[in-house]
């Protein structure tokens, strides 16, 4: 059957991939660009991202039930997201710095908390199968898509509609754009970010359940290595559009895969370097997308990284 | 990050100036203190919250890190690498620029270090030393340099830009050690070729620690004469204050930007030639130990001044020293040294917001009361 397909499992291995690894990227760039809409940066999403992963696998562990562990991810998030921006609050602080210092916090917590959960085993996330009609197993297992990845793409979309059309996306946005103006309008900035954060640590947190609990599907220290900070850089390519994010997490996904797949295949020669391919590609993205002169378009006004 | 020293107008020479400026200066060593303190504190409450003692954490990590002189000489080994971590994030930050991918410049330096030193294997160690040196601190420099350029010239942001090539470099660091540099030697972990002991970088006289804590030292010392007392120093200075301002009266800006970026990532690919050349002896995987992570937090505490590194960077070198013997005695995992860090990171940020509230460090204000 393999040598049927030749080639073709190269790219059909990387769209499966795309679909399963893109998921983390997906929910963290979502809950940033809850968070920058707001006027804050939270650089602490990939500590987020750790320890979501872990409380997600030890409460799955405990209660037997993956979905309890998404909640207990997700409100962990949460907490965090609400320190962060409840420091940032104070005047003069600075949001990149602290975002730094709860990146350092949120992964020793999860790595001190998370020892006795090595071991043993949580139950996975349901998969639904969208390749029941061919016979072909390399088709059958791209196109498991976890239930997950598709809540984030229906969410992606909500996301956009709700920025877009409802109260609350008009405050968020008047609120990232101005703070004077948003004063002026009786909105209280501080208390908004603040939410914003919360909500945006949540979503973070929903994606470390992802990476315990589905793909690789375990808990161990080494679970995320820079996801959540490549999600962040993600959410200045996707121009602080849901939508796009989706876009580029997909590409991002797909990036990820790329070393796993050509190992796979047999190709082990420079498998570090395909391994360092997303972290490239964003830094590609970046330079690409930035400009020294003239502010980005779509950037929320009182960001700090791109005032 | 700028310096948020006291915001008051200079003083007359009164009689009493000395005190004056002593008690306006005291607010930049009391505060960060006090943080340092508060940070203990809420690190105590989380210990007692899992029924540990946070008098035996301590006195452990004292016993450990400062108690004898061979816990000295294990705590000051470890201080090495710090105070060029540490100096890596504090240089570009007196530019307002948060760089925090120390951790690749020193790992690429080692293996930079650890590459040329098998090359060089039969030279004599006067000669080859100096060159491994060399090419550490080149890479390092250019590493971080590159990051100081995108941010100049492409307004890319330094903090992400620093982060992903640390991740970057660890990449290229394990192709290269497992791949073209690998000596068949190294079964379980891949590893440059041993670095003969001519090769081998020394341990100060009469200690057992190595020269890296004297070449740190001097380093820390170096860049604050640099940054206070020369014109390149007070350029970057104005420039971390207000960057258009600095642009308008004409100082070369980009330069400046690129200058202490290079230069704060060849002190960090130093690190990684002392790691090599004094501790491991070859390249391996174990150049990524975090040193560059908690350099973030000694550059912060530490208030990114140089001299104030040193104290800070011992302190945190104790800590780390004191981490194996802490993890057997009172059954801790090794992720306590990391959680207590971020408490004391939190800590210090949020002090932040305190400078320039307490009339007991302004002078000017204390007839008013």
């Amino acid at each position: 059957m393999e040598s049927d397909l030749g080639l073709w499992v190269i790219p059909l291995a990387i769209l499966g991939g795309a679909i399963r690894v893109s998921t983390p990227f997906l929910f963290v760039s979502l809950g940033e660009v809850l968070t920058e809409r707001s006027g804050r940066i939270n650089l602490g999403l990939e500590g987020t991202l750790v320890f979501g992963a872990m409380a997600g696998y030890a409460s799955a562990y405990l209660t037997g039930s993956p979905w309890l562990g998404v909640a207990a991810a997700a409100m962990a998030g949460a907490f965090f997201g609400l320190i962060h921006g409840l420091i940032c609050s104070l005047p003069r602080v600075n949001d990149i710095a602290v975002g730094i210092a709860m990146m350092i916090l949120g992964m020793g917590l999860a790595f001190y908390f998370g020892k006795p959960y090595v071991q043993p085993v949580a139950p996975d996330l349901p998969s639904i199968n969208f390749g029941w009609w061919s016979d072909v197993p390399q088709v059958k297992a791209a196109l498991r898509v976890n239930v997950l990845f598709l809540i984030g793409a229906v969410l992606a979309f909500a996301m956009w509609w709700m920025l877009r059309t409802t109260k609350i996306g008009l405050t968020l946005r008047v609120v990232g754009d101005s703070t004077d103006a948003a004063r002026a309008m009786g909105l209280r900035p501080a208390l908004i970010r603040t939410m914003a954060t919360a909500a945006g640590g949540a979503f973070a947190g929903v994606g470390g359940a992802y990476l315990s609990l589905f793909y690789p599907g375990s808990w161990n220290e080494g679970i995320s290595s820079g996801q959540g900070l490549m999600a962040v850089a993600l959410v200045i390519f996707a121009r602080w559009n849901p939508i796009a994010c989706f876009g580029a997490a997909l590409l991002f996904g797909g990036t990820g895969a790329l070393g796993p797949t050509l190992q796979s295949v047999g190709i082990s020669e420079g498998y570090y370097l395909f391994f360092a391919a997303p972290y490239v590609l964003t830094l590609g993205v970046l330079i690409a997308t930035s400009s020294p002169t003239r502010a980005m378009t779509g950037a929320p006004g009182e960001l700090s990284i791109t005032k | 990050m700028t310096d948020h020293s006291a915001p008051a107008p200079l003083v007359a020479a009164a009689p009493n100036g000395m005190l004056r400026i002593l008690t306006r200066r005291s607010e930049a060593v009391i505060l960060p203190l006090a943080a340092l303190l508060v940070g203990f504190g809420v690190f105590s409450i989380f210990l007692l919250l899992q029924g540990k003692s946070p008098i035996e954490f301590f006195s452990l990590t004292y016993k450990a890190g400062f108690g004898t002189a061979f816990s000295w000489q294990n705590t000051l080994s470890r201080t090495a690498p710090l105070l060029f971590a540490a100096l890596c994030v504090a240089l570009p930050a007196r530019l307002g620029l948060v760089v925090i991918g120390g951790e690749g410049a020193i790992v690429l330096g080692g293996v930079a270090a650890g590459a040329m030193g098998a090359l060089l294997a039969t030279s004599p160690g006067a000669m080859a030393l100096p060159i491994m040196a060399a090419s550490a601190m080149i890479i390092g420099g250019l590493w971080i340099g590159a990051v100081g350029a995108l941010r100049y010239v492409r307004g890319v942001n330094e903090t992400i830009a620093s982060l992903l090539l640390a991740y970057i470099a660890i990449a290229l660091m394990n192709h290269l050690v497992e791949g073209p540099l690998r000596d068949p030697a190294s079964l379980n972990k891949p590893s440059t070729a041993p670095l003969p002991d001519t090769l081998r970088v020394g341990d100060l006289p009469g200690w057992e620690v190595h020269w890296g804590l004297a070449f740190g030292l001097l380093c820390c010392v170096l860049a604050w004469v640099l940054i206070e007392k020369t014109t390149w120093g007070f350029a970057a200075r104005i420039a971390g204050g207000n960057m258009r301002a600095a642009q308008v009266q004409g100082l070369p800006v980009g330069w400046l930007i690129i200058g202490f970026t290079a230069l704060g990532g060849a002190l960090a690919g130093l690190a990684g030639f002392f790691e090599v050349a004094a501790v491991h002896g070859s390249a391996n995987a174990s150049l990524a130990t975090g040193y560059g992570y908690t350099g973030i937090l000694i550059a912060f505490l530490a208030r990114h001044n140089p001299l104030a590194i040193i104290p800070v960077a011992i302190l945190l070198a104790g800590f780390e020293a004191s981490s194996g013997l802490i993890q057997r005695r009172m059954g801790l995992p090794d992720a306590t040294t990391l959680v207590l860090q971020g408490f004391v990171f939190i800590s210090i940020l949020m002090s932040d917001t305190l400078y320039g509230r307490f009339k007991m460090f302004a002078p000017e204000r204390w007839r008013s009361a």
